[in-house]
């Protein structure tokens, strides 16, 4: 499911699949899978974010946005899932360049997705699951919810500058 | 009554006014600390006014918004004035994005502006960006 | 892999190793002959060669079958992207850098001539190498798209910052005059540039003019709102000027609520207001966001 279409054209069209030569999409040993199990796991996560924003050649306004989205989901997976994985994947290169990120948990799920997604819009203080706010900052947003088994979260976005 | 123990946050007190900063390291419990001693010390001193310099902070997530509006709300209850002074560009940008506008907190460009705005004067002759440029 | 192809790449690295300098001369002589030299300079051709020749080298002495070796060869692949980046910044043609890998096909099989006089073994190799380099011109090719798709990217975000110009209008007062269409690509970055120059000039009052702006949409309106937010957030405030009666119009039509935006209708009366806003001292920027937003 879906979820994320905001005017974002470039990298929406980048999301519908460019031609890209076999080799450029993942280098190797760009991904990283860090544990969520901690108040200090939040802040070692946040760091090796930033780093692979970095790497991904994203300039400093795009940075905040993806690691205060990684802080969101993150923070989310720790205290709504009872803790999980952040997994980081710098795709692409150069201009083309996005950071993926894979937040996992195994915690109670999200009953009402809709409206978990639209909470901290509404409230604007923060008491929703900080859901709808990290799909603001990224292109491209992706929950996947069982009630009783746990949430994945997959968002990304493109560095289309 | 227990008194809070102390959070890893320093807070000064300049006449009625606690001044203080948040730095990129504070997780959740430090947070939390904070806002308890600090509204301590805004009963325990007498402030008017408290400033919270925020230059230093690389991204404000909604824990971390949160958490000012939340201080915010407690200190006018107490009768003082809080002012969040210097967030970067590039955070403010992130936290409108994110659907968070800090309702009900006062903001200052710097540190200097903010204790301006708190009734404190600079003094003559000093240039307008120092303080700000020393704090980063 | 048959042991047909094992031989035959075996002989192909073994004329790389014998023949290393000749190929890399052969080369970078047929890549001057066939191209516009002009543009290359042959010291750089020949760095090229000598770090591609020794890559594929490298990747034959391997296992990785000839038709991934290109894509995934870690060293292979950078000279190959490298090699078509240079000459997309160069200003080569996508013909003169599709010759460039075709060229190292020419001067391969001249080398492998020397090694042996059996046509099939001729053929065979003649495929593995053909296998081998077309991936080479697939991701020559590729890569060189990209690079040029990046210098218009680049170019395009150094328009919209000359399009964008903000100036200091005041002691304290910044103004930005917006003119022609707006999208969100230009209405970030006139959003970033606000906020940058807020900064630098310890300004208190940001003052966005739209007199030039042809006409408003809802995602327009919704970033100038985000700039408006943002530029609170640091502490100072924002007047947008130049609301002309069709665009009043159509932010009435739309229903986009701009109340807690101060708003005037011409610079001058802007300019004021924000002279105003900078005399108050005692009145602290952030007095006007509490008033606003409650």
């Amino acid at each position: 499911m879906t979820l994320y279409d905001e005017g974002y054209a470039r990298g929406a069209q980048q999301a519908d699949g460019p031609l890209r030569p076999v080799g450029l999409d993942v280098a190797p040993g760009a991904a990283t899978t860090h544990a969520v199990m901690s108040e200090q796991d939040l802040l070692t996560v946040r760091h090796a974010v930033r780093s692979a924003t970095v790497e991904a050649g994203f300039a400093l306004v795009d940075q905040t946005r993806i690691v205060t989205a990684a802080s969101e989901l993150a923070r989310n997976a720790y205290v709504h899932g009872g803790g999980g994985s952040l997994t980081i994947e710098v795709l692409g290169h150069g201009a083309r360049a996005g950071v993926r990120l894979i937040v996992r948990d195994n915690g109670p799920g999200i009953p009402d997705l809709e409206k978990a997604l639209t909470d901290g819009w509404t409230t604007g203080a923060g008491l929703g699951h900080g859901l709808g706010g990290a799909r603001r900052l990224m292109h491209e947003f992706d929950v996947d919810t069982v009630v009783g088994q746990g949430t994945t979260v997959t968002a990304i976005r493109w560095n289309n500058r | 009554m227990n008194a809070p123990r102390p959070s890893a946050v320093p807070i000064l007190r300049l006449g009625d006014v606690l001044v203080t900063g948040l730095l990129n390291e504070l997780d959740d419990t430090s947070a939390l600390m904070f806002t308890d001693e600090l509204t301590e010390r805004i009963v325990a001193d007498g402030a008017r006014g408290v400033l919270i310099d925020v230059s230093r902070l690389d991204l404000i997530d909604s824990f971390v918004a949160r958490t000012l509006t939340e201080l915010a709300t407690m200190a006018r209850l107490l009768g003082a004035r809080v002012i969040v002074a210097g967030m970067r560009p590039a955070v403010a940008i992130t936290l409108v994005e994110l659907g968070l506008q800090l309702r009900g907190v006062e903001t200052a460009l710097n540190a200097e502006q903010g204790m301006h705005a708190l009734g404190w004067q600079q003094a003559p002759g000093s240039s307008r960006g120092d303080s700000y440029d020393a704090l980063r | 892999m048959s042991p047909r192809e094992d031989a035959t790449r075996e002989r192909l690295h073994d004329a790389l190793r014998e023949r290393h300098e000749e190929i890399a001369d052969r080369w970078v002589r047929l890549q001057l002959e066939q191209t516009d030299a002009a543009e290359l300079d042959e010291g750089q051709l020949r760095t090229e060669a000598a770090q591609l020749l020794s890559a594929l080298m490298d990747g034959l002495s391997g296992d990785t079958p000839v038709r991934r070796l290109v894509a995934s060869h870690r060293d292979l692949r950078a000279c190959v992207m490298e090699l078509s980046l240079h000459r997309a910044r160069a200003g080569a043609s996508p013909t003169d850098t599709s010759l460039a890998v075709l060229c190292l096909k020419e001067a391969l099989l001249e080398a492998m001539q020397y090694t042996t006089r059996d046509t099939a073994e001729l053929f065979a190799a003649a495929v593995l190498i053909n296998r081998l380099l077309d991936a080479a011109g697939a991701l020559s090719f590729e890569t060189y798209v990209e690079g040029r798709e990046e210098i218009i990217r680049r170019q395009s975000r150094q328009l919209l910052e000359v399009s964008t110009p903000v100036v200091q209008l005041w002691r304290h007062v910044l103004a930005v005059p917006l003119i022609g269409t707006l999208d969100t690509a230009r209405t970030q970055v006139v959003m970033e540039s606000v906020l940058q120059a807020i900064q630098e000039h310890e300004a208190q009052v940001a003052i966005i003019d739209i007199t030039g702006v042809p006409a408003v949409d809802t995602a327009v309106a919704q970033h100038l709102m985000h700039t408006v937010n943002a530029v609170r957030l640091m502490g100072a405030d924002c007047v947008i000027s130049g609301i002309r009666p069709p665009i009043a119009q159509t932010i009435a039509q739309l229903g986009i609520d701009l109340s807690t935006i101060l708003t005037k209708a011409t610079l001058a009366d802007a300019l004021a207001a924000a002279i105003r806003l900078t005399d108050e001292p005692t009145l602290g920027p952030g007095s006007e966001i509490t008033a606003a937003a409650r």
